[in-house]
């Protein structure tokens, strides 16, 4: 039926909790193999033949998830065998559509355009670093909720900063969400999220029973005081300044998207969704009225076609995309998607989408649908409430992430600046997710470890090795 | 022509690998919810139980019947649960009538046994509030503030 190590059912009751690492192992290795033939197949199909640093890539790739896998091993051993394998399909996928653009911008030839798969598996690089950093570095996710306030001031600091500071280091593309130095560009919006999820969870732990009890009975919903409404209208308020300032819809929505799912876990009152939605309807509308950029958004949004030649035609071109792509695609290296602009980092999915047709996409939701469906587990068995609000949060903003970005590429929403996580090129973005995957992590290994650690085995003093103390 | 075959065999044998993935890793999910154990909360088992003792008897499991933790399940071994708002508890209650280290539950011989640790505002075993340590009968009500818990075999 099933190999040893993937049957729990095979570990007799009463014995030792499995904890499910050749599992992943096994996954990893489907992974990174699935990554290779997409960059052979990619290789092939355009140059005609495989490229020689394909060895080197392959190499550095599965050198990455063996150091990965080595560390959850040694570090977080009960942590679910799932989470992992699914970043690193959805990375390799990323990686292998950002070298197929680059193989299509080299083709065009027009200008040398720079490679951006070494630079995106450079960032990948860096943030297997911080998913080490995070793993080894916090040994219980309990810990976070004492840095709850620090790390919630800091991530309205990093989600402030690029408003603040001048246009010619912030802006790109209209969205002012950026810092450039020396040649890096960060989004420090994508930082900011993992902090202040941990701090929402801190906050609705603290608050949720004033949150969830005092209320009003009207009209068969149960409604919040007044007074307990000031934590969402700040949050709110602070949404829209972003949206102001920062002219990112994106950010704005995944901010306050989290924070009112989070309110709903926390108190279980279904009122919190609805005010929300409230708010954000009455602050999208006048947004709509007041601001020229969300005008255009919104019109280009309604009408895609009537403006294909000014603010809509990336996202015509991306629709014509996945329109070719039809139900099989025209396989990887087959379709044109370097006709969408800033296809790599904004536009991914629509790659996707064209050269792996719809059933394609669909694998690529259903892994990422993988992914958070673990998270939530994750939240439902942890034992503690910080835990289970903040595994929850981080679960939901990638689901929510992923959302807001199909959306905007498929026409159900206005267009927005996020990133798809883990595959869309953008150096922040998969940094910073990678954090979220470790914390995530931690929290699966304290779900699913056994509630005591076995004590030592006694050693009869007589026995015990003399120790050297040095001084 | 060949080249064209090639093609549509990438074409199509790409997808089918990227479902094998996603059917592989619904492998593992299934095994999770039907296979029993994996996803469940367990404490460490008997590492060698002790001689005469049969397994099976006994309750084996820790429910969570009502409050704000409703559904967690603790699978109980030869440990001491302990229960209150302190991180290190065993079951970590967020509630505002719960002590720090509220009570505890105690296996003498196969039996569990809850005590109340000096709390507040008590541990009550079926409406009677908790003075010594009592025997728990699998089923009966265990309430700690708004926190409900009974053992299961």
């Amino acid at each position: 039926m099933s190999g040893p190590t993937t049957d729990p059912r095979a570990a007799a009751p009463g014995t030792v909790v499995p904890t499910r690492r050749n599992t992943e192992l096994l996954l990893l290795g489907f992974a990174v193999l699935i990554t290779l033939a997409a960059q052979s197949i990619v290789d092939v199909t355009i140059t005609g033949s495989l490229r020689p640093e394909l060895a080197t890539f392959g190499g550095w790739f599965a050198a990455l998830w063996a150091v990965v896998h080595l560390v959850v091993r040694r570090f977080a051993p009960y942590a679910d065998p799932l989470l992992l394998p699914a970043v690193a399909v959805l990375s390799g996928l990323g990686l292998t559509m950002i070298h197929r653009l680059d193989l299509a911008g080299m083709q065009d030839g027009a200008e040398a355009t720079r490679e951006d798969a070494p630079v995106q598996l450079l960032w990948a690089t860096i943030g297997v670093a911080l998913f080490v950093a995070v793993v080894v570095v916090l040994r219980d996710h309990r810990l976070l909720s004492r840095f709850a306030y620090t790390l919630g001031l800091v991530g309205l600091v990093l989600l402030a900063l690029p408003a603040v500071l001048p246009a010619s280091i912030s802006e790109v593309y209209g969205a002012k969400i950026w810092i450039r130095v020396a040649g890096f560009s960060i989004q420090p919006g994508e930082f900011a999220k993992i902090c202040l999820i941990v701090f929402f969870a801190a906050y609705l732990v603290d608050k949720r029973d004033v949150l969830a009890l005092a209320s009003r009975r009207v009209a068969g919903l149960e409604l919040p005081r007044g007074r307990d409404l000031g934590p969402v209208l700040a949050v709110w308020v602070v949404s829209i300044l972003v949206l102001v300032f920062e002219r990112d819809l994106g950010s704005s929505l995944l901010l306050f998207g989290i924070f009112v799912v989070m309110l709903y876990v926390a108190t279980e009152r279904a009122s919190w969704l609805l005010i929300g939605v409230g708010l954000f309807a009455g602050g999208a509308f006048l947004a709509y009225q007041l601001f020229g950029h969300v005008r255009v958004r919104v019109d280009t949004w309604l009408d895609p076609f009537a403006y294909r030649d000014e603010g809509g035609y990336q996202l015509v071109q991306s629709l014509f995309g996945l329109g070719t792509g039809g139900l099989f695609g025209a396989g990887l290296g087959g379709g044109r998607p370097d006709q969408v602009p800033v296809a790599k980092s904004d536009f991914i999915a629509s790659a996707i989408g064209e050269e792996l047709g719809l059933f394609g996409l669909v694998a690529v939701i259903v892994i990422y649908l993988v992914l958070v469906e673990r998270g939530l587990r994750t939240s439902l068995v942890v034992r503690d409430a910080f835990g289970k609000l903040l595994a929850g949060g981080l679960a939901f903003a990638v689901a929510w992430q992923l959302f807001v970005v199909l959306g905007g590429v498929t026409g159900l929403l206005p267009l927005t600046g996020l990133t798809t996580p883990f595959v869309a090129y953008g150096g922040s973005s998969l940094v910073a997710n990678f954090g979220l995957v470790a914390i995530l992590v931690r929290i699966s290994d304290a779900a699913r470890r056994p509630a005591t650690p076995p004590p030592p085995p006694k050693q009869a003093i007589g026995e015990a090795p003399t120790e050297v103390v040095s001084s | 022509m060949t080249a064209e075959i090639v093609l549509q065999v990438f074409r199509f044998g790409f997808l089918l690998l990227l479902w094998l993935f996603i059917f592989a890793a619904f492998r593992v999910v299934r095994a999770d919810l039907f296979g029993g154990r994996a996803g469940r909360v367990a404490s460490v088992p008997p590492r060698a139980a002790a001689p005469g003792r049969r397994r099976g008897r006994g309750p084996r499991t820790l429910v969570v019947t009502a409050g704000p933790l409703t559904g967690t399940k603790i699978t109980l071994g030869e440990q001491p649960i302990l229960i209150g708002r302190a991180d290190d508890s065993t079951l970590v209650l967020t509630d505002d009538f719960a002590s720090s280290r509220h009570a505890r539950l105690t296996n003498r011989g196969g039996q569990w046994y809850v005590e109340d640790l000096g709390s507040t505002n008590g541990t009550y075993l079926d409406q009677q509030r908790v003075q010594g340590p009592l025997l728990v009968a699998p089923g009966q009500p265990i309430r700690i503030g708004q926190t409900a818990l009974e053992l299961r075999s």
